[in-house]
C-alpha cells in the first residue's frame, strides 16, 4: 500500500492527514490523522485534483508601474500553474484598468479567467 | 513653510493609516489628513499580491491590492485629505508634525492628535552580522518582492532564502512561479516562523526543501554570490561543526523578521515595549504621549492583516474620541505576559470597560489553556508564536476583577483532549 | 586612451592617491589617476576606522612618526576646502589595569616627541566624567584632542573630484598589467590600453608591491592584514565622544569604540595577517573578539544594533612602516606604498612630501587659476526646516526623499551622480542613501532608478560597486519567456 501525506492548511491545527493507497488503481483505501472530516475532504481534493488561486502581474501601459497585478477568478489545477504564468508572460494591457477586470478569459480553458486585482 | 491645522494627523497610508483614518471620520473628526511617503495608498499590501487576506474580515480570500483597494475607493469617496510622496520627518510631543514633499514644499502640521501607522522594515543581514562576503545579490524578501511584483525585474536565477518568516515562503513561490529555481528555505528554528498554509503552497507545492534548525553560516563571492554555506544549529542557536553544507546560488533573500519603524515616535517622546519594538499602549491605542495613537506593524508586527484593520479602527475612532473629549476613560489596569506568553497588547486597560487583547505565544504547544488573570480559562487546541491570539474581555468579565493588573498566560490542559 | 601621454601617471585611487594626485593638480602637469575599480576609494580606504589618529602611538623616527602628526594638522583646513565632513572629537587611550596606567606615560613621552598638540594625562575621575560611559575599571587616560574622525570614502572622492575640477584626469576599471620604462618615460599597459607617463606615484595599495615589481623594484612587500568593522545604529553614537584606545598589547593599535563622523558608532578593528589579498570576509570570531574587547572599554555597547559588518585589508609592508621614496631601482617612480595606521591621518603630509620629491627630479609650475574649494555639497539632513524649506522651493527635487533612514533627497542623489557616483554603493558611501539602519531596504530599488535614469542604463547594469556586482538579473518573467524559447 503507498502512503500520501497532507497538512491540511483549513484551520490553524495543520493535521498531517495520512493517505493510504492502493498502488495499481490509486483508489484511497484509508484516511488517517485528521482531526475533524474537513482534514479527510481537503486530502482527498490534494490527492486526486488539487487546485490554486494563481496570483501574478502582466504588463501594463500607463499605469504607475510596469506591472499590474492580476489572479485567476477561481482556482484552477494545480499542475496548470507554470503554463498559465508562461501565458500571463505574453500579456500587455493598457490603462486604465479597475480591480476584477478581465484580462484574460477562460485561460488555457480551465474556464478561469484571469483578473486583474487592483485598478490601474 | 507651510502650516496646516488638522484634527487628526495620519501617518503612513498603509493597512493601518487607510482604517485608522476612516474610522476617525466615522467617529466624527471633520478633518483627517494622511501622510504617506509611497507615490499612491496601500503601504506594503501593494506588493503582496497574493491572496490570503481577508478571511476574517471578509471570509473571503483576497489579495493584498485587492485588500487595500477597498480602504482606498472608501478613502477617495470621503473627504479625507490625501497627501502622497511625502515624508514625515518629524512629530513634535505637542503634536506638530513637520512634513515634506516636491508639490507643497515644507510643511507645519498642527495635529489634534497623532495616529501612528508606520509599519516595519526587515531586518537585515548586518543586523544578523551573517559572515562572509558582501557580493550583490543578498537582499531582504520585501526588497525583492517590490522588485518582481512591483518594479518588474527579478534578482536572480538561483535563490536560497533565510528564514522562514510568511514573506520569504511566499517570495520561494514567487521565484519559481517565475522561473527561478529555490534551492533551500533555512530557519533557525525548529518550525517554520510563517503560516502552515504557506509553507503548504509555497514550498511542499513546489519541492522547495525547508531546512530547520539550519543557518546559513557563510556567504560566498566576491562580486556577485556565488553560493552559501549552511549549517544546522544546536540548541543555543550556533553552528555544528561537521554540518556545514555549501549551497550554490546567485541570490539570498532574508526574511529574518521585521522591526517596526519608531524612529518617529522616540522623536515624539513614546515610550517603547521592549519585547514588541513598538509603543506602549492602552485600551485606546494610545501611547504614553497624550493625544498620541498607533496601530499596525508600527505598534507590534501582525501575521494576518485583517488584525491590523481592525485594531487600526480602535486607534482611529479613539483618537477622534480623545480630541472630542479629552476626559475618554484612561487605563487603570495593567496586562502583563506571563508564562508562556511573549507579550500582549495594549499593555494596560480601562476596567470600567469591555477590551480586547493581542497576545503571542512564547513557542508551539497543543492542548494548553489560556488563563486571563484567574477571571477565566480559554481552552486552545494549539498555539503558535506566528499566529496572534485574539481574547476579549467583556465588561461583566472585568466587573470581577479586584486588582490593577491582569496577567495572561499558557498553562498545560489538565486533562487532554482530542 | 591609447598612446595618451601624461607627465604624471598616479597608480592607485586610494585616499594617498587621491592626495598625490590633488595636490599635482596644483600644478601645471598632465597628470592621471588610474584605479582598477568603478569608483575611487573603493579599496583599503573605504573599509578604514576613519581616525585621525593624533600620532603618539608612532615611534619617533619612523615614516609614521613622521607624517602623521603633520597629516593631522592638515586636516582642519582640507576638509573645509573640500566641504568634507571632519570633528574634531579628540581619542582617549584608556588604561584598565595599573601597569597600563603606568604604559601611559611611555605613549605621552612618545606623543611629546612627535609633537602631538595638547597631549596630557587624565585620572580615572575625570575620564569618567568626561567620558561617563567607559567602564569603572578604568584607571587614567590619555587624552589627544587633536585627534578626529572624517568619513575617509567621502575624502578620497573629493580630493579626486577637485583633482578632476583642476584638470587632473581620472580612469577607472583600468587595471595596471605592466609598465615598461624605457629610460625617460614609462608604458603603462592596462585592460584598457596603454598610456604613457614621465613619473609614476605608486600608491596601489595593496598591490603596491607587484607595481614596483613591473619595474624590477623588490626593495619591500605587502603584508596584507584583514580588518573586521561593525558599523552600529546611530542610536549607539553618542555613547562616547571621543574615540577611545586600548592600551596595545600587541602589535595593533586594539580594538577601538569610534563615534563617526555620521553619527554612527563603530567597533574595531580586528587585525589578522592573511594570505590572500581579496579576503574581506567577515566571520564570527572577529565579531566575538571585537565585543569582547569593547566591553572591557565601554559599558551599554549594545550587539544587536549592529547594521554593518565589513572588512579592509591594510596594505602593510614587511618593513613595518611606510613606504615613502623614489624607487631606488627606477626614481622616477615614487612610491607611496606600505600604508596602515596611521595612513589615513599620514594622507595629505604624504602627498605634499611626494610632490616635493618629485620636484627634485622636475622643475614644477603653479598653476596660477587652481581651485582648492570643491563646489559645495547639499546635506539636506544636517539643515534646519526653514533652510530645508528654502531649498525645495528652489529645486523640487530636494522634496522628495529617496532614503528614509538618513533623510536624503533625490537632488542629492542627482548630484552624487554628477559628481562621479556609479553605483549604488558609490551613492551610499557619496551621499549616505543606504548607509542607514534598514541597509538599503527602502531606498535601493530607488537609488537604482535614479542611476539608471541619469547614467542612461537599463536596471540590469546598475551594479553595486562595479565590476559583475549586478543586482537585478532579468526583467520579470524573463526566464519563463526564454524557457519557452528554448522548448
Amino acid at each position: 500500500m503507498d502512503k500520501a501525506f497532507y497538512v491540511c492548511t483549513i484551520c490553524p491545527l495543520s493535521c498531517e492527514v495520512q493517505l493510504e493507497i492502493e498502488p495499481d488503481t490509486k483508489e484511497i483505501r484509508k484516511i488517517s490523522h485528521n482531526r475533524c472530516p474537513k482534514g479527510k475532504d481537503y486530502a482527498i481534493k490534494e490527492f486526486t485534483s488539487p487546485e490554486r488561486t494563481l496570483t501574478t502581474t502582466v504588463a501594463i501601459e500607463g499605469g504607475i508601474h510596469p506591472l499590474i497585478p492580476v489572479r485567476t477568478d477561481r482556482p484552477i489545477p494545480k499542475p496548470l500553474m507554470h503554463d498559465i504564468m508562461r501565458v500571463s508572460a505574453q500579456v500587455r494591457v493598457k490603462s486604465p484598468i479597475k480591480m476584477g477586470d478581465i484580462v484574460v478569459e477562460n485561460v488555457l480553458d480551465t474556464g478561469a479567467n484571469i483578473i486583474a486585482s487592483r485598478n490601474m | 513653510m507651510k502650516t496646516i491645522k488638522t484634527d487628526i494627523a495620519v501617518i503612513g497610508g498603509g493597512p493601518a493609516g487607510l482604517a485608522a483614518a476612516l474610522a476617525a471620520k466615522e467617529q466624527g473628526a471633520a478633518l483627517v489628513t494622511i501622510l504617506e511617503r509611497n507615490e499612491e495608498l496601500g503601504g506594503i499590501l501593494q506588493q503582496c499580491i497574493h491572496h490570503g487576506f481577508g478571511l476574517h474580515r471578509y471570509s473571503q480570500e483576497l489579495t493584498g491590492p485587492e485588500y487595500a483597494q477597498r480602504f482606498i475607493d472608501e478613502v477617495e469617496t470621503s473627504d479625507i485629505d490625501v497627501h502622497l510622496e511625502t515624508m514625515v520627518l518629524e512629530i513634535t510631543q505637542d503634536r506638530v508634525v513637520y512634513a515634506m514633499n516636491a508639490k507643497d514644499g515644507m510643511m507645519r502640521i498642527e495635529a489634534g492628535a497623532v495616529v501612528l501607522g508606520m509599519g516595519c522594515r526587515e531586518r537585515t543581514r548586518g543586523a544578523l552580522r551573517i559572515p562572509g562576503h558582501r557580493p550583490a545579490g543578498v537582499l531582504t524578501a520585501g526588497a525583492a518582492q517590490r522588485f518582481v511584483n512591483i518594479d518588474g525585474y527579478i534578482p536572480g536565477k538561483e535563490a536560497v532564502i533565510l528564514g522562514s518568516g510568511d514573506i520569504g515562503l511566499i517570495m520561494a513561490r514567487r521565484f519559481t512561479l517565475e522561473g527561478a529555481q529555490v534551492n533551500a528555505v533555512v530557519e533557525i528554528m525548529p518550525y517554520a516562523a510563517g503560516l502552515t498554509r504557506n509553507v503548504v503552497q509555497c514550498l511542499d507545492d513546489f519541492g522547495i526543501p525547508l531546512k530547520l534548525r539550519s543557518t546559513v553560516v557563510h556567504i560566498h563571492g566576491q562580486e556577485r554570490l556565488e553560493g552559501v554555506t549552511i549549517a544546522e544549529v544546536d540548541d543555543s542557536w550556533n553552528p555544528v561543526a561537521g554540518t556545514e553544507q555549501y549551497v550554490p546560488c546567485d541570490t539570498l533573500l532574508l526574511s529574518v523578521g521585521l522591526i517596526p519603524e519608531n524612529e518617529l515616535s522616540l522623536q515624539a517622546g513614546v515610550e517603547m515595549d521592549a519585547v514588541t519594538g513598538g509603543p506602549l499602549v492602552d485600551h485606546r491605542m494610545m501611547t504614553t504621549v497624550a493625544g498620541v495613537f498607533a496601530c499596525g506593524n508600527v505598534l507590534h508586527v501582525h501575521d494576518v492583516v485583517d488584525y491590523v484593520s481592525e485594531e487600526a479602527e480602535v486607534a482611529g475612532s479613539a483618537a477622534s474620541a480623545w480630541l472630542q473629549s479629552e476626559k475618554t476613560q484612561v487605563p487603570d489596569v495593567t496586562v502583563k505576559a506571563g508564562e508562556g506568553v511573549r507579550y500582549v497588547l495594549p499593555q494596560s486597560i480601562d476596567s470600567r470597560g469591555e477590551a480586547k487583547l493581542f497576545l503571542r505565544v512564547t513557542q508551539p504547544q497543543e492542548n494548553v489553556v489560556l488563563d486571563i488573570g484567574g477571571l477565566f480559562q480559554l481552552k486552545q487546541r494549539v498555539v503558535r508564536p506566528s499566529e496572534m491570539i485574539q481574547v476579549k474581555l467583556s465588561r461583566k468579565i472585568l466587573e470581577k476583577l479586584d486588582s490593577n493588573a491582569i496577567t495572561i498566560s499558557v498553562a498545560q490542559e489538565v486533562k487532554a483532549v482530542g | 586612451m591609447q598612446n595618451r601621454h601624461f607627465d604624471v601617471a598616479v597608480i592607485g585611487g586610494g585616499i594617498v592617491g587621491t592626495a598625490v594626485v590633488r595636490e599635482l593638480s596644483r600644478y601645471t602637469l598632465r597628470s592621471v589617476l588610474i584605479e582598477k575599480e568603478a569608483e575611487v576609494g573603493w579599496g583599503t580606504t573605504k573599509a578604514n576606522s576613519g581616525i585621525v589618529h593624533a600620532g603618539f602611538h608612532d615611534k619617533p623616527g619612523t615614516n609614521k612618526a613622521k607624517y602623521c602628526v603633520p597629516g593631522n594638522a592638515l586636516y582642519p583646513a582640507l576638509c573645509q576646502e573640500l566641504d568634507v565632513n571632519f570633528r574634531q572629537n579628540g581619542i582617549f587611550m584608556v588604561a584598565r589595569t595599573d601597569e597600563e596606567a603606568e604604559l601611559l606615560h611611555t605613549y605621552l613621552e612618545q606623543g611629546r616627541e612627535n609633537g602631538v598638540p595638547g597631549i596630557r594625562l587624565v585620572n580615572a575621575e575625570e575620564a569618567v566624567a568626561l567620558e561617563p560611559n567607559l567602564t569603572k575599571d578604568t584607571k587614567a587616560a590619555l587624552d589627544a584632542p587633536s585627534g578626529g574622525v572624517v568619513a575617509p570614502f567621502e575624502l578620497a572622492t573629493a580630493l579626486m573630484e577637485n583633482a578632476e575640477d583642476n584638470g587632473a584626469e581620472l580612469l577607472t576599471e583600468t587595471r595596471v598589467e605592466d609598465i615598461a620604462w624605457d629610460g625617460t618615460s614609462f608604458t603603462i599597459q592596462t585592460n584598457r590600453g596603454s598610456v604613457t607617463a614621465s613619473h609614476i606615484i605608486n600608491a596601489a595599495g595593496l598591490f603596491a608591491d607587484r607595481i614596483a615589481a613591473m619595474v624590477d623594484d623588490t626593495s619591500f612587500s605587502i603584508v596584507p592584514r584583514k580588518g573586521e568593522e561593525y558599523l552600529m545604529d546611530k542610536a549607539m553614537g553618542d555613547i562616547v565622544e571621543r574615540t577611545i584606545f586600548p592600551v596595545p598589547t600587541g602589535w595593533t593599535k586594539g580594538v577601538l569604540v569610534i563615534p563617526t563622523v555620521d553619527g554612527n558608532l563603530m567597533i574595531g578593528p580586528t587585525g589578522e595577517t592573511i594570505e590572500r589579498r581579496d579576503d574581506m570576509a567577515t566571520t564570527a570570531e572577529g565579531f566575538a573578539q571585537v565585543y569582547q574587547n569593547v566591553k572591557t572599554l565601554v559599558e551599554g555597547i549594545d550587539p544587536s544594533k549592529v547594521i554593518a559588518p565589513f572588512a579592509g585589508i591594510r596594505a602593510a609592508s614587511d618593513r613595518g612602516d611606510f613606504v615613502i621614496e623614489p624607487s631606488s631601482v627606477c626614481p622616477a617612480m615614487i612610491h607611496a606604498a606600505g600604508m596602515e595606521s596611521p595612513g589615513l591621518t599620514a594622507a595629505p603630509a604624504i602627498a605634499l612630501d611626494v610632490v616635493r620629491m618629485l620636484q627634485d627630479q622636475v622643475a614644477l609650475t603653479k598653476k596660477p587659476d587652481f581651485r582648492p574649494r570643491r563646489r559645495p555639497v547639499v546635506r539636506f539632513h544636517q539643515l534646519s526646516r526653514e533652510e530645508q524649506a528654502g531649498l525645495i522651493e528652489q529645486d523640487a527635487r530636494y522634496g522628495r526623499i529617496v532614503c528614509r533612514c538618513e533623510t536624503v533627497t533625490e537632488a542629492e542623489v542627482i548630484d552624487a551622480v554628477k559628481r562621479g557616483g556609479r553605483t549604488i554603493d558609490g551613492i551610499k558611501f557619496r551621499v549616505r542613501a543606504g548607509a542607514g539602519r534598514c541597509q538599503g531596504g527602502f531606498c535601493m530599488p530607488l537609488v537604482m532608478k535614479i542611476l539608471s535614469r541619469e547614467l542612461g542604463i537599463p536596471m540590469q547594469e546598475v551594479s553595486k560597486r562595479g565590476g559583475e556586482t549586478y543586482q537585478l538579473k532579468a526583467a520579470a518573467k524573463q526566464f519563463l519567456t526564454v524557457e519557452e524559447a528554448v522548448q
